[in-house]
């Protein structure tokens, strides 16, 4: 049942990365980004079931976080044009 | 009561696959860039839900139980937190709804 579950996993994650690829704009690339962290992290965790090993818990944590915290870059970057500054305004928008 | 377990295991495995598919699919058609987004929640609220629903009754009361509801507490706050800055981010960027036409649509934008 695991492998039911991987392989629409799997889909799902072709069907993304064919959005970050078409994508217009860089928003497009970054939701699809977002949503392949997610999936592939959902990816970890079934395997860890399939295989029987939940040290793979752990990795598809440590995946979630730095999905969220990547994606909250890549969107403060192409918003502001930097990553900011210690000491920079707050209010420069 | 372990094929009980087994069975909807397997019902919200597949439904969650399912749901992640459909949202997958919704990130290709969908015409413009918020409707993407619509599209791109479904795969982190019910799809993810789901899936980490079925893997929690698997592991019963155990180690990875725990990190399994990690995981999902750690996308109940993280990914609305994601999206949200990423419409913003794209209105504050200046990329437009698609919106209906005049006089097709009665509301006011």
């Amino acid at each position: 049942m695991y492998e039911v579950a991987a392989a629409a996993l799997l889909l799902t994650l072709a069907l993304a990365l064919t959005r970050a690829f078409l994508g217009p704009t860089v928003f497009d690339r970054a939701l699809a980004a977002n949503a392949v962290g997610t999936v592939a992290m959902l990816l970890l965790a079934v395997i860890s079931f399939m295989g029987g090993r939940p040290e793979f818990l752990d990795l598809a944590i440590v995946y979630g976080f730095l999905n969220v915290i990547g994606t909250v870059a890549v969107l403060k970057y192409f918003r502001y044009g930097s990553l900011g500054e210690p000491g920079e305004a707050e209010d420069a928008r | 009561m372990s094929v009980l377990v087994d069975v909807a295991n397997w019902m919200l495995l597949a439904a969650g696959g399912a749901f992640c598919v459909v949202g997958a699919i919704g990130l290709i058609r969908m015409p413009d860039f918020y409707t993407r987004v619509h599209a791109a929640s479904v795969i982190e609220t019910l799809g993810a839900g789901l899936v980490l629903l079925g893997l929690l009754l698997q592991a019963g009361w155990t180690l990875p139980a725990v990190k399994v509801l990690m995981l999902g507490l750690l996308i109940f706050f993280a990914s609305p937190t994601a999206t949200h800055a990423l419409a913003r981010a794209a209105l504050l960027r200046g990329v437009k709804p698609l919106l209906a036409d005049e006089g097709e649509s009665p509301s006011k934008p």
